[in-house]
């Protein structure tokens, strides 16, 4: 017997135990959200201070229904879509630029070293005397953010090739075109991928410090709104929406490597 | 046996031009002298290693025949068509096996000449298998592959078989002398393994401080070297600085086929 359980099969084990511990993962946030709903129910957490999870998901579902939500839920991502698309757009040709020339990486790097020396959310004051309290504002807050993440893991990863590959695609008379193509960009493909869920989770935190700027629509004009009436309960919902979009952004990313970054080891295992 | 016989004859009867040639090649880093008036000669076809310490000097001369570094004005010819294989495989991991195979050839029928490469090394059912996944030895035979879709004229091995273990490299010999024997490019195989040297080539050469300091060839058919690879062995270590009394010989020859 003391045989058998030595030499059992370990996938065996694994089967078992795997969903009582899927289990234990979810059963302290449960036991916390049953916990709260109790206390707001019996009057220990006064509405004002945090709604209820029943009044949360209550109001969730108003919001759903009367087209509330989606309509500002849109306008936010759209802002946090056209801010991120310029400013990885931005960064990935600054890593090129820098990565892929010696004069390149004199005149860019230095630069972009100075950039990040300053806080992005202090140049919201400077943003809004030039561009207003519009939207232009809150899209290049979020665009000048998001740049520098993309920038600096894909300009590293240029820069560190593993250069007897490069020395040996040389040998096969690859010209510096197919090389970049064929060796460089894949190699530095992985960065890039970091950079990007960098520059993801920073577009979502600058996204709800712009929508704090006098916003007319989207989640921070909600959020703001709520705070107003103290209808905690909005303000859960929003803040859920949020997590959700942050979620959101990294399942994409994750998508993404898996498909192109097939070849990795850890990922061929898997299949 | 009727390729080999064919080659022998086409050599005697127009003589042709030597595939590589150095005259009084010299290369300095800074003060350092690496390759020092070296004259090197290969003929068409012909088998050749190079033993070497470390430091000898190797390295650059196989990367001055493969055109990786800049030969300023000397008087070096070699072929167009050269491939090149590194101890270290070096494929690339994003690519699939067929496609590193491929990789910089130009034409309509790539894929077809890089299958059959692949199928020549025994690999033909890993075409679309990512790097990562193969074992060395594998590694190593889609290096080959890749080298000879080439079709080169010069073939150079940097040590192709010092990282794979014994067994493998026995095997990884064989194919490379069929491959040879069907493809007849002129081979220059970098090593510091004497046996390997003597069981694969026309011709040894022994580098030191940049300089050429012996030269054998070996006329015996391989897999009949057994009965001259003693005496040869102890010369070429010999001249590789290694020294030992015929009793630690009669060990060290014993360990190698025990291992082997």
């Amino acid at each position: 017997m003391t045989a058998y359980a030595l030499s059992a099969p370990r996938r065996h084990a694994l089967s078992f135990r795997f969903p009582a511990r899927l289990l234990g993962r979810w059963l302290s946030p449960l036991v916390l959200l049953l916990l709260w709903e109790l206390g707001s129910r019996t009057g220990l957490i006064p509405e004002r201070t945090l709604a209820a999870p029943s009044a949360v998901l209550g109001a969730l579902f108003a919001m759903i229904a009367s087209g509330e939500l989606p309509s500002n839920l849109l306008v936010s991502f759209g802002r946090a879509a056209i801010g991120l698309s310029i400013g990885i757009g931005v960064g990935v040709v600054l890593a090129l630029v820098a990565g892929l020339s010696r004069s390149g990486e004199i005149t860019v790097d230095p630069l972009m070293q100075i950039k990040r020396t300053i806080p992005v959310v202090a140049l919201s004051p400077l943003f809004i005397v030039w561009f207003g309290i519009g939207e232009t504002t809150k899209i290049a807050l979020i665009a000048f953010a998001t740049v520098f993440p993309v920038y600096l893991n894909l300009y590293s990863g240029i820069r560190a090739v593993d250069p007897r590959l490069i020395d040996a695609a040389r040998s096969f008379g690859l010209s510096r075109i197919e090389l970049i193509q064929h060796v460089i960009l894949p190699a530095a493909l992985p960065s890039l991928l970091v950079g990007l869920r960098f520059s993801l989770s920073v577009a979502i935190i600058v996204l709800v410090i712009a929508e704090q700027i006098n916003a007319s629509a989207g989640l921070g004009y909600l959020i703001n709104n709520a705070r107003d009436f103290m209808r905690t309960d909005i303000i859960v919902v929003c803040l859920m929406v949020y997590a959700l979009l942050g979620l959101g952004a990294d399942w994409i990313v994750r998508a993404v490597e898996t498909r192109a970054l097939a070849w990795r080891p850890s990922i061929v295992e898997q299949n | 046996m009727d390729v080999a016989r064919g080659f022998l004859l086409a050599k005697t009867a127009d003589a042709p031009a030597p595939a590589v040639r150095l005259r009084n090649f010299t290369r300095r880093f800074g003060a350092n002298t690496i390759i020092d008036c070296l004259d090197l000669e290969i003929a068409p076809g012909e088998f050749i290693a190079l033993l070497g310490r470390s430091g000898s000097g190797k390295t650059t001369l196989l990367r001055t025949l493969a055109g990786m570094d800049e030969v300023r004005g000397q008087d070096v010819s070699v072929p167009s068509a050269r491939a090149v294989v590194f101890q270290d495989a070096r494929l690339l991991p994003w690519k699939t096996v067929w496609r590193n195979v491929a990789l910089g050839l130009k034409g309509g029928t790539i894929r077809e000449r890089a299958e059959r490469a692949l199928h020549e090394v025994g690999l033909g059912h890993r075409l679309d298998a990512w790097p990562l996944t193969l074992s060395g030895g594998e590694a190593q035979r889609v290096a080959l592959a890749r080298a000879l879709v080439r079709e080169p004229q010069l073939l150079l091995l940097d040590e192709p078989f010092a990282a794979l273990d014994a067994l493998t490299r026995i095997r990884m010999h064989d194919l490379v002398l069929s491959l040879w024997r069907a493809h007849r490019p002129a081979v220059l195989l970098v090593t510091h393994d004497v046996d390997e040297a003597i069981a694969l080539a026309d011709r040894v050469l022994v580098l030191d401080g940049g300089r050429i300091v012996a030269e054998e060839r070996i006329t015996a058919e391989r897999g009949d070297r057994t009965g001259l690879a003693r005496s040869l062995r102890d010369t070429l270590l010999g001249h590789l600085g290694v020294e030992r009394g015929p009793v630690a010989e009669e060990g060290v020859v014993h360990l190698a086929r025990v291992r082997a």
